[in-house]
C-alpha cells in the first residue's frame, strides 16, 4: 500500500513537473495563438474553423503559413503542401523523441506524437539531457496544458482579435523569433553546437534568399544536422 | 466538405504523419549508427537556428538589436528573462523610431 501511494504521489509530482513547464510556453505561445485567431478570421476562416485547425494541425507557424496562403487564394493543394513542408521537421523530433519513449504502450505514443510541437520537443530533450525520466506523465504534463491552451487563444483571438489595432507596435510579429532564438540558446552546451548554429544559420538565410519560404527551414536544418553527421566522431566516454 | 476544411484535414493527416514518421521508420532499425546518433543531437539546435536566422536579417536595425540583447541575457538567465529582454526591446525600439 505504501508502494502505491509513493508511487501515486511520484506520478503526481510528475504531472506538477511538466505543468509548471508548461507556463513559460503559454505565455509565450499566447500572443501567437491569439493572433493566429485574428488573422485566420480576417484571411475567410469562421471562428469555428480557427479553432478546428488549431486542434488538429496544432502547429503555429504552419497554421500560420496556411492562412497567409489561403487568404492569398493559392490553390489549396499548395496550401497543404506548405503546411506540410512546414512541419516536416517533425520527422526529426519523431525520430529523437522515439528513442526516450520506448516503454511507452502503443496508445501513449500515438498521443504523444499527436502533440509534439516545437517547446513540446525542446522541453523533452531538455528534461532527458538532465538525467529525468520521460514518463508519459510528465509529457502529458507538459502537454495538455499548453494543447487547451492554444485552442482558447485561437478561440480569443478569433473573436477579439480585430481589437489589436497596431500589432507591429507591440512587436507580436518577433515574438516568435525571440523565442525560438531562446531554445536555440538552450542547447548550447551540446557538442558541435556553434558549428551547427553557424551552418544552419547560413544556409536557411541563403535558401529564404533563393529558393523562399518555407524550404529555407528544411534546408537550413539538414545542412547544420549534415555537418555534425560528417564530423569526426570521438569515442563515447558515457551513455548518451 | 468545403476546401477550408479540406485544407484543414489535409494539412493535418500530413502533419500527423510527420511527427509519426520519423520514429515508425527509425525504430526498424536494431541500432543507431553513430553518425545519425550525431546528426539527430544536431536536430533541435539547426532546426530552430532556421525560424531565427532569416528574421534576424530580414528584420531592421530594431529586430537586429532586440535579437542581439535576447541572446545576451540568454547567455547568463533562463528563457523567460531572456524572452521578456528581447520583447520589450522590440516595443521600445519600434515605438521610439
Amino acid at each position: 500500500m505504501s508502494t502505491a501511494f509513493s508511487k501515486t504521489s511520484a506520478a503526481r509530482n510528475e504531472l506538477r513537473d511538466g505543468a509548471l513547464t508548461a507556463i513559460p510556453v503559454i505565455v509565450a505561445a499566447a500572443p501567437f495563438g491569439v493572433l493566429f485567431g485574428a488573422l485566420a478570421v480576417e484571411n475567410g476562416f469562421s471562428v469555428f474553423e480557427a479553432v478546428l485547425m488549431s486542434a488538429t494541425i496544432y502547429g503555429g507557424a504552419s497554421q500560420m503559413v496556411g492562412i497567409e496562403l489561403f487568404g492569398q487564394k493559392i490553390a489549396p493543394w499548395l496550401v497543404v503542401f506548405s503546411i506540410f513542408a512546414v512541419n516536416f521537421r517533425h520527422v526529426l523530433y519523431s525520430a529523437s523523441i522515439g528513442r526516450l519513449i520506448r516503454n511507452w504502450t502503443f496508445r501513449q505514443k500515438a498521443a504523444g506524437f499527436f502533440l509534439l510541437v516545437d517547446p513540446q520537443y525542446a522541453e523533452t530533450e531538455t528534461r532527458a539531457a538532465m538525467g529525468k525520466p520521460v514518463s508519459f506523465t510528465w509529457y502529458m504534463g507538459l502537454a495538455a496544458p499548453i494543447y487547451v491552451s492554444w485552442l482558447t487563444e485561437t478561440w480569443i483571438g478569433g473573436l477579439f482579435g480585430r481589437l489589436i489595432t497596431n500589432p507591429h507596435a507591440l512587436g507580436i510579429d518577433f515574438l516568435l523569433p525571440i523565442y525560438f532564438l531562446g531554445l536555440v540558446m538552450g542547447f548550447r552546451k551540446r557538442r558541435m553546437w556553434l558549428p551547427v548554429v553557424g551552418a544552419s544559420a547560413f544556409a536557411s538565410i541563403a535558401a529564404y534568399q533563393t529558393i523562399g519560404s518555407p524550404w529555407h527551414v528544411s534546408i537550413g536544418a539538414v545542412a547544420g544536422i549534415l555537418l555534425a553527421a560528417m564530423m569526426p566522431l570521438k569515442p563515447r566516454t558515457g551513455p548518451v | 466538405m468545403s476546401t477550408t476544411l479540406t485544407i484543414i484535414f489535409s494539412g493535418a493527416v500530413l502533419t500527423y504523419a510527420a511527427r509519426i514518421g520519423g520514429h515508425v521508420v527509425l525504430s526498424r532499425f536494431r541500432s543507431i549508427h553513430p553518425r545519425v546518433e550525431a546528426g539527430l543531437d544536431a536536430v533541435p539546435a539547426a532546426v530552430l537556428t532556421t525560424l531565427v536566422a532569416p528574421a534576424a536579417i530580414n528584420g531592421g536595425p530594431a529586430e537586429f538589436a532586440a535579437l542581439c540583447v535576447a541572446a545576451l541575457v540568454g547567455f547568463r538567465y533562463s528563457l523567460m528573462p531572456m524572452f521578456l529582454a528581447g520583447a520589450v526591446t522590440i516595443i521600445l525600439l519600434r515605438n521610439i523610431f
